[in-house]
């Protein structure tokens, strides 16, 4: 086992652990800050398992993450400040 | 050698931004250290892939995705504190300044 073998598991191990916040979040907004950044992790091992699987598609499903995870996240806040969606 | 170098880095700043994402008080100061997490760890990964694979097929999709993610979480980190504070979620107790309250209205 190498070193990036050992930096995949502790970046799959870091996004799990976002999952505490998002169970234990005390107000809703701490729920989608957890949610967000879970995206970003879930990007972060894209990259490293393309490196380690050798494998260069992996890289499409993080840019697919990305935008993905954008657009739900300015939604959510959207509905976190009351307004429509067309404003 | 350098894009290890680069991910350890990554890595390194993912789990700082996530001890800060448990440990801190409210959700701005928890926003701002994922946020940090997010911009520079996950960038710094890509930009680790990109020096593995050079500059071909693989390695300019991860140029493509650095810039689309530093500006994308940023935006929706600013979109988050705004729809967080018009929602009506108050400071920490510690907190002792707040600014945007008088700019607001």
């Amino acid at each position: 086992m190498d070193l990036l073998h050992i930096l995949l598991y502790i970046q799959i191990a870091l996004s799990a652990s976002c999952l505490y916040r998002i169970i234990r979040g005390p107000s809703i907004a701490d729920r989608m800050v957890a949610i967000d950044i879970f995206g970003v992790l879930v990007v972060g091992i894209c990259g490293i398992l393309s490196i380690t699987l050798e494998r260069g598609f992996i890289l499409d499903i993080g840019i697919a993450w990305i935008i993905l995870s954008f657009i739900g996240t300015l939604t959510l806040a959207k509905y976190l400040s009351g307004k429509k969606l067309n404003e | 050698m350098i894009s290890t170098i680069l991910i350890t880095v990554g890595v390194l700043f993912n789990l700082f931004g996530c001890i800060g994402l448990i440990r801190l008080p409210d959700v701005y100061n928890r926003l701002q250290s994922a946020t940090k997490c997010g911009t520079l760890g996950t960038c710094s990964i890509l930009a680790g892939v990109l020096f593995h694979y050079g500059l071909v097929d693989s390695g300019v999709k991860a140029l493509i995705a650095i810039p689309l993610l530093f500006f994308a979480a940023t935006a929706a980190a600013h979109a988050l504190v705004r729809g967080a504070y018009h929602f009506g979620i108050k400071l920490g107790d510690k907190s002792v300044k707040d600014d945007y309250k008088d700019a607001v209205r």
